[in-house]
């Protein structure tokens, strides 16, 4: 047994604090139960949620019976209810499955079939006239569409952050940076999991919510193996100026690969283009290649036939856990008692996020035979951006909290005030993606160029962090190098405000 | 709401140099916003020299040429509001801006100067394949990082591009304390002064690798490395002729783009081509009473004819916020400019011949390096006008001007095109 | 004799310039389009001149001072110039022009300060 630092004792520790495992923590707190969450990265939505497509899927495409099926549709509608208790966007803005030839329309018809037997609401097969008045943009090669009026999009990393944020003003207390090395049967019969500093933590229940790694996860306590591949996707973010060209998810025809190419707006105004679908031996091989966005672009270019090239502001590319069994992996482990797998889930993982939670939830507060909270926190408050805000709202914000009147990312209007919300809040952010992915702060058009200087002077002044410990993602990550000269000149606030506080970052209850 | 009689937005030589002639012209309720804390703009950055040589006839640095303008605006009484942001200008000229200072404000003007200067292109933009690390960032970023945070953005740098943001910073980064490895561009010549090539790369024996280009980032979390290969004519890299370099950091100076979403926002019309708004002789854009000057407009080399362009800009402002924009010549017959072969991004793109004082400026960009070549000036289709240039590269932004007889000379024509012969 | 490839920096043209020299002096300038090229071809040859530009440190402040050398020093000395004007901390307030290091390297060429600093925190006008 390794002889390491024992931490206290929890009746359930998600490991993986992506859009499940967030998910999942936030649906166990409505229990009466002290539940952990250990992610391995610094921060929440370090893995494949924050580099996905980001649509909440309508549900034909799963293979009826299946969980992914079942899930999907549940998730489904469940999430624009999620999104706005969480105060995140969510918008409905339907899906359309493209068609260029018979073949393709033969397919449009058997997905149609398929969806209705999962349950999935409104599928209409529609004529070329009628999906180019729905969309006038659509190229002239697209013959007829399926129509999938339940399809949405939402923000995976905003929506995960809230989830975050609410369980842990719910009792979840959040480790970072701590990788699950070992899970273990202890003499007592309760877990132990072991992260790779020799930290020890004792569990009831275990969730496995640890995405590429879930089968690494599951392997160490069930005979019945899980093997997961990463399967890459890459994407080009189109700028805002291009938004208005399309208003639904443009699918086109899937492949045994997966969904294909698509193209949609998404909830920040901009255009997402993509994925592509690689199986790469890396877990953590995130690179774009010129390969890769080259075939994005072809393929948009089949449904949108003036891809705008200068219009891209941004690539990225994601990995997808791609399970051997083809769907998803969510229940107890049968050899494995409270071991419980939210596995393999890769799309559509993002849309079912919600009803396995729900579902998870439930067979864990059974099995634990826990009583609901006493206290639970409905609703958790949170700053309100700068850009959503009517003038009037600006004002009363401005009279409230000056620093409401700083704009800090020009293209996205973030101002001072949210980017230092931002750090200060539950699950704080501590460095610049970190800061980016909770206000959108680098992610207009000139990603970065504008913020980032005034971003690291406001890292430093609230963490009481110098400079060149100012990081990109965490890690190696720095920004800078030594600087000539004296610390940061303060920025107006307290000594108090400025004690050190590096190290690993913990948000614990006592 | 806050009547003002012209509202200048940016604080650089474009927006100094129009408020100042929209004073000299005799308005008095001048407002200008900009957002930073201290106006100069884009030159309290670029520390180097270079600056001046045609207006002052002297080699000043960025930070000096603006305080010359600086002192000047506040010598007249001009009003400035920096750490201010407009937010939003419609078409009736309300401007919707926030500051610290004095939280959300709305303003009414009488004329609008766009002054908002440019962004820069950015590695998202260009879709270099590889890893996202810490370490890559646009030369004028690291610039402002160097040059007025005290801040270094790395130790070992290798730059993308050679226009002069890129050679500047390429001895920048060197008298730091850094190690340039070397400045790759795409294109088989340099996009910068050849003054620069000499005083920032030979100078430091850092080679500059034409027809080239970086084809992937190396580095998971900062910038290990870049794959850099040569290109063909068409741009496209070769393959076999990779090279590695071990770098922590690369710059890239890849392009300017005018920030023209206030602009847009206000229904102001951009071309595609200078990516600036379309404007006419007065340099109104078009929307009434909103002008545009500097760089949001276009892409300019010299800060000398920013001054004279916005000069120009601030006068006309001035003459329209008075009530004397149109007045005195009801028939305005548009004389629409056009590029011609070898030429790119004619400013303006329309004229009204008949409203032009004394001679019709005319700025523009070469489309390639062409050597003893002249440029044409035609006016439906007739030869009226034609300079000789020892060289002109698209680095260089050319200004030509059409006296006012040729103009008259030619009284109803409809179209003037430049055009590059060699 | 020898001979030296000198790239002008008078006009975009950049005529490479072949130069020949004898005992330390510029005997011929071949290769310039116009006759400043071969003035200048000269000077970079016995007596390289560079004017530079670059930032010292102020006291109580992050922000660095951007200064110059007020004429241009032999191009030898550049780097060491540089080293003495970052060894240099400079007290507010600065405008444009005072005499930041005296004699810099004993060039005899003063460097002098190319942006103001107010002696309130905060920095230039």
């Amino acid at each position: 047994m390794i002889q390491g630092m024992m931490q206290d004792e929890s009746d359930v520790l998600v490991v993986g604090a992506g859009v499940v495992g967030c998910a999942v923590a936030r649906e166990a707190s409505r229990h009466a139960l002290r539940v952990c969450v250990l992610e391995q990265a610094g921060d929440v939505a370090e893995g494949s949620t924050k580099a996905n497509s980001a649509i909440v899927h309508a549900g034909y495409d799963a293979v009826p019976g299946t969980a992914k099926a079942r899930f999907n549709v549940r998730g489904n509608a469940l999430f624009e209810d999620w999104c706005r208790e969480l105060d995140v966007p969510f918008v409905r803005n339907t899906s359309l499955v493209a068609a260029f030839d018979d073949r393709d329309l033969a397919a449009l018809e058997a997905l149609r079939l398929r969806g209705e037997r999962n349950g999935v609401p409104g599928l209409r097969v529609l004529a070329q006239d009628e999906v180019r008045a729905l969309e006038p943009n659509i190229s002239r090669s697209v013959i007829g569409a399926l129509l999938a009026p339940s399809g949405g999009i939402c923000c995976p990393y905003g929506l995960t952050f809230r989830l975050a944020e609410h369980a842990a003003a719910n009792g979840v207390a959040f480790f970072f940076e701590r990788r699950v090395v070992d899970v273990a049967r202890a003499a007592d019969g309760l877990w132990q999991v072991t992260t790779a500093d020799g930290a020890v933590f004792r569990t009831r229940a275990v969730v496995n919510a640890a995405g590429l790694y879930a089968d690494e996860l599951n392997n160490m306590v069930s005979a019945q193996k899980l093997s997961i591949t990463p399967r890459r996707g890459e994407y080009l973010m189109l700028d805002k100026q291009y938004a208005g060209t399309f208003r639904a998810t443009i699918f086109q025809v899937p492949t045994p690969l997966g969904k294909g190419v698509l193209v949609s707006p998404t909830v920040d105004g901009t255009l997402i283009v993509g994925p592509t679908a690689e199986d790469v031996g890396d877990k953590s091989d995130t690179r774009t290649t010129a390969d890769g966005l080259r075939k994005v672009v072809e393929s948009a270019a089949r449904v949108w036939e003036q891809v705008p090239a200068g219009g891209v502001i941004a690539t990225f590319s994601g990995l997808r856990a791609h399970g051997d069994r083809d769907d998803f992996l969510v229940g107890e482990a049968p050899d494995a008692p409270f071991f419980f797998n939210a596995a393999a889930m890769e799309s559509p993982g993002l849309t079912a996020a919600p009803a396995v939670a729900v579902w998870l939830a439930e067979q864990i507060g059974r099995a634990l035979d826990a009583q609901r909270a006493t206290h639970y926190v409905q609703h958790t408050a949170t700053w309100k951006p700068f850009r959503e805000m009517t003038d009037a709202q600006r004002i009363a914000a401005i009279a409230d909290d000056p620093s409401y009147a700083r704009i800090v990312c020009r293209c996205e209007n973030v101002t001072e005030a949210e980017i230092r919300a931002a750090i200060r809040s539950r699950i704080g952010a501590r460095t610049l993606d970190g800061v980016k992915r909770r206000t959108r702060a680098g992610m207009g058009r000139c990603q970065g160029g504008f913020c980032t200087p005034r971003i690291i002077a406001i890292l430093c002044d609230e963490l009481g962090l110098t400079p060149e410990q100012i990081t990109k993602f965490g890690g190696g990550s720095n920004l800078l190098v030594t600087t000539h000269g004296a610390r940061p000149a303060t920025l107006g606030l307290s000594p108090e405000r400025r004690e050190s506080r590096v190290g690993r970052r913990e948000v614990c209850h006592d | 709401m806050t009547d003002v009689d012209i509202l200048i937005i940016g604080g650089g030589p474009a927006g100094l140099a129009a408020a100042i002639a929209a004073h000299e012209a005799g308005c008095r309720n001048v407002l200008l916003l900009e957002r930073e804390p201290a106006l100069g703009g884009i030159l309290r950055q670029c520390i180097h020299a270079g600056f001046g040589m045609h207006v002052f006839k002297e080699d000043l640095t960025g930070p000096e040429y603006a305080q010359r303008f600086v002192q000047r605006f506040h010598a007249l009484g001009l009003s400035a509001q920096c750490d201010t942001m407009a937010l939003s200008v419609t078409p009736d000229r309300e401007v919707t801006a926030v500051s610290p200072a004095f939280g959300l404000q709305r303003f009414r003007a009488k004329a609008v100067v766009l002054a908002m200067g440019c962004r820069e292109r950015t590695r998202g933009a260009l879709r270099v394949p590889g890893w996202r690390p810490a370490g890559i960032y646009p030369a004028g970023q690291a610039q402002r990082f160097v040059n007025l945070d005290g801040w270094m953005p790395g130790r070992r740098v290798v730059i993308l591009g050679s226009g002069d943001i890129g050679l500047i910073m390429a001895r920048r980064m060197t008298l730091e304390g850094a190690e340039v490895l070397a400045c790759v561009e795409l294109m088989p010549f340099s996009g910068g002064l050849t003054r620069n090539v000499v005083q920032c790369l030979d100078d430091y024996g850092i080679p500059l690798l034409l027809s080239h280009t970086v084809t992937e980032i190396h580095g998971r979390e900062r910038l290990e490395a870049v794959t850099v290969a040569q290109v063909d004519a068409q741009r496209k890299p070769l393959p076999g002729t990779e090279q590695r370099f071990e770098c922590d950091t690369l710059l890239l100076s890849v392009g300017l783009i005018p920030e023209n979403e206030l602009s847009r926002a206000a229904g102001v019309r951009v071309s595609e081509v200078t990516c600036g708004p379309l404007v006419d002789d007065a340099l109104q854009t078009s929307v009434p009473g909103i002008f545009a000057c500097g760089n949001v407009l276009h892409v300019h080399d010299l800060v000398d004819h920013v001054t004279v362009e916005s000069t120009e800009a601030g006068r006309q402002a001035a003459k329209y916020a008075r009530g004397q924009g149109e007045a005195g010549h009801p028939a305005c017959q548009m004389l629409q400019i056009r590029d011609g072969a070898g030429v790119r991004g004619l400013v303006p793109q329309t004229v009204c011949a008949v409203r032009v004082a004394d001679a019709l400026p005319l700025m523009f960009r070469p489309a390639a390096v062409f050597k003893d070549a002249a440029a044409v000036v035609r006016l439906d289709g007739e030869e009226v006008l034609r300079k000789r240039f020892r060289i002109l590269t698209p680095g260089e932004m050319v200004r030509l001007v059409v006296p006012k007889e040729v103009l008259e000379r030619h009284a109803g024509a409809g179209e003037l095109t430049v055009e590059v012969t060699v | 004799m020898s001979e030296r490839t000198v790239t002008c920096i008078g006009c975009p043209m950049g005529c490479r310039l072949r130069v020949t020299l004898e005992g330390g002096q510029v005997s011929e300038v071949d290769g310039a389009a116009c006759g400043r090229g071969a003035a200048y071809a000269r000077q970079e040859c016995v007596c390289p001149t560079r004017q530079v530009t670059t930032l010292a440190r102020v006291r109580g402040r992050r922000e660095p001072l951007s200064v110059k050398t007020a004429q241009p020093i032999p191009k030898a000395m550049i780097l060491s110039c540089v080293e003495e004007i970052h060894g240099v901390c400079v007290a507010p307030p600065v405008r444009i022009g005072d005499v930041v290091v005296q004699n810099v390297c004993g060039t005899g060429v003063d460097v002098v300060a190319t942006m103001e600093v107010m002696s309130k925190k905060g920095g230039a006008a």
